[in-house]
């Protein structure tokens, strides 16, 4: 699938954002006044400025109020009804936490929880495509939750659970990555039951359609920077786990917190170039490229 | 609505057959000249005339070869659009509504005037069978020609997609596989018809028939004939092949 970086900050930063709002709406760090201020707004500015970059994504961002209308059955839009309802739900807590010094704990569990399904329904945005066989695992959501979760918990300075959360992350990607080099061969599809032509023979492309690109090749089938797949595994482990766990470990300080966030911001950017370009669709069948 | 009927009362849709189709990509043809001139936005091409040409198809002809045990290997040429699936997952993953599955026929159809544009649905379709428009920036998708079909200022023979009325080979047929008694139908059955990626449980409503069994000749071994002359052979062949070898 073709990484596009409107995608890449979108469920980097959205989820980081939603991540820090969960902490702060069940009162971990309850802050007041100018640090509840930075802290709210942080978690606001993250989630929000993820949505704004899933918008540029869109081909038509003018009619994006329509995407709140199909929350039955669609994963997107439950994700933005659910994204909404959050902030909306959020914001008494929030409010009162900066102006009154009296966080109000209700409105912040019930954000709080609102933050967490809207985390795991930004998965299974991507978990729910069964023509993509490596994201229609069971191991795609934690990967996301735990990412945003770990990520929330450095912001909101809270450095225990943070490396908690930060190894198990770790055993969360890696789970991704092995279950997901299986998951084409065991979708069954192949070339032969692409074109239901197996008891015949072997089948290979002999011509393609069209001789030049087009929307489904540049889309879907995204062969560049694959080969790099194991060193950027690497990346995404040590940047995105490891070194802030490591970082986490010394005196607690901005300077530590912030870079290990930094770091940490990298490596899930790592992490989520590869989750689009390492995922190949079925479609690639077709054209005798995956 | 996004989610989909239970039950449509017809289920229109296409049987291709891979033994009669000769890939002259007719049908890619008219269907982009029907499908620009008609419902929804034009189907745009990009860059016509520079180095990269691409535009926006909703049928599109693959061309395989199939190498087979102890036989000659075969050409099938494949021609792929929507196969307007009963369970179709481009439907169900739309956020606004704009994809839907009509309950009186079965088409899988997009409102473009509801489309975003996010292309979501042409990632949940293992076939491939949506393509955004790189003009309109809306998703694009084979609509059973639903402009022709009903269409009572067409004449009655034109009144079916226009990817079957130009075929000359006679390798699509239109028709309603809700009827067990539709033309459709009984090829589907005659001939094996079959679903394309039955695993990844979409249930295509389009079925497609396998290419027939080929006549096999009582034929002699005609490698053997082949050879090149053998070494040290006799009679005239060796004679003619020292005196060549001396010049």
């Amino acid at each position: 699938m073709h990484p596009a970086p409107s995608l890449i900050l979108f469920t980097v930063l959205s989820g980081i954002g939603f991540g820090l709002l969960v902490w702060l709406g069940l009162g971990l760090r309850a802050p007041v006044g100018g640090a509840a201020f930075l802290l709210f707004g942080l978690g606001y500015g993250l989630a929000g400025a993820g949505l704004i970059a899933a918008a540029f994504h869109l081909g038509h961002p003018e009619r994006a109020l329509k995407a709140f209308t199909q929350w039955r059955s669609s994963w997107l839009s439950r994700e933005a009804v659910l994204a909404t309802a959050t902030m909306a739900i959020m914001s008494p807590h929030a409010a009162s936490s900066v102006f009154a010094a009296t966080p109000l704990p209700v409105f912040g569990w019930l954000g709080a929880a609102l933050a967490l399904v809207t985390i795991f329904a930004t998965a299974m945005i991507y978990t729910q495509i069964k023509a993509v066989p490596r994201w229609h695992h069971w191991t795609t959501p934690p990967v996301f939750v735990l990412a945003a979760l770990a990520g929330g918990a450095m912001l909101a300075a809270q450095i225990l659970l943070a490396h908690f959360l930060l190894l198990i992350l770790a055993a969360a990607m890696v789970a991704h990555w092995v279950a997901g080099d299986k998951r084409f061969a065991q979708s069954g599809s192949t070339t032969g039951t692409a074109t239901g032509l197996a008891a015949l023979g072997q089948v290979r492309l002999l011509e393609p359609p069209h001789s030049g690109r087009n929307y489904l090749l540049r889309e879907m089938v995204h062969v560049v920077g694959r080969k790099h797949a194991y060193k950027l595994r690497l990346i995404a482990l040590v940047f995105g786990a490891f070194l802030p766990a490591v970082l986490l470990l010394l005196p607690a300080s901005y300077v530590t917190i912030a870079l290990a966030l930094f770091v940490h911001l990298a490596g899930m950017m790592a992490q989520r170039w590869l989750f689009f370009a390492e995922a190949e669709h079925v479609v690639g069948l077709y054209y005798s490229k995956r | 609505m996004t989610t989909l009927p239970a039950t449509t009362r017809k289920k229109l849709g296409l049987v291709i057959d891979l033994d009669t189709c000769v890939g002259c990509h007719a049908c890619v043809i008219s269907c982009k000249g029907w499908n620009t001139e008609n419902y929804g936005a034009p189907l745009s091409d990009l860059g016509a005339y520079g180095a990269e040409p691409e535009g926006a198809f909703l049928n599109r002809v693959h061309t395989f070869e199939v190498t087979r045990d102890a036989a000659p290997p075969m050409v099938v040429h494949f021609p792929k659009s929507c196969l307007h699936c009963d369970d179709a997952p481009c439907v169900t993953v739309c956020p606004t509504g704009a994809s839907y599955k009509r309950q009186e026929d079965g088409i899988v159809l997009v409102n473009e005037s509801d489309c975003i544009g996010c292309g979501l649905c042409a990632w949940a379709c293992p076939y491939g069978a949506r393509e955004m428009d790189g003009a309109e920036k809306v998703m694009k998708k084979c609509t059973l020609c639903v402009d022709r079909i009903y269409n009572e200022t067409l004449p009655e023979e034109d009144r079916e997609p226009a990817c079957v009325r130009t075929c000359p080979a006679g390798a699509r047929h239109f028709g309603d596989f809700a009827d067990p008694d539709s033309h459709v139908s009984k090829l589907t059955a005659a001939r094996g018809g079959f679903d394309l990626m039955p695993e990844q449980g979409t249930q295509p409503v389009n079925k497609y028939l396998p290419p027939r069994r080929r006549d096999t000749l009582d034929m002699p071994d005609l490698t053997s004939m082949c050879d090149p002359a053998p070494e040290n052979a006799k009679g005239f062949l060796g004679w003619l092949d020292r005196a060549l070898e001396r010049l």
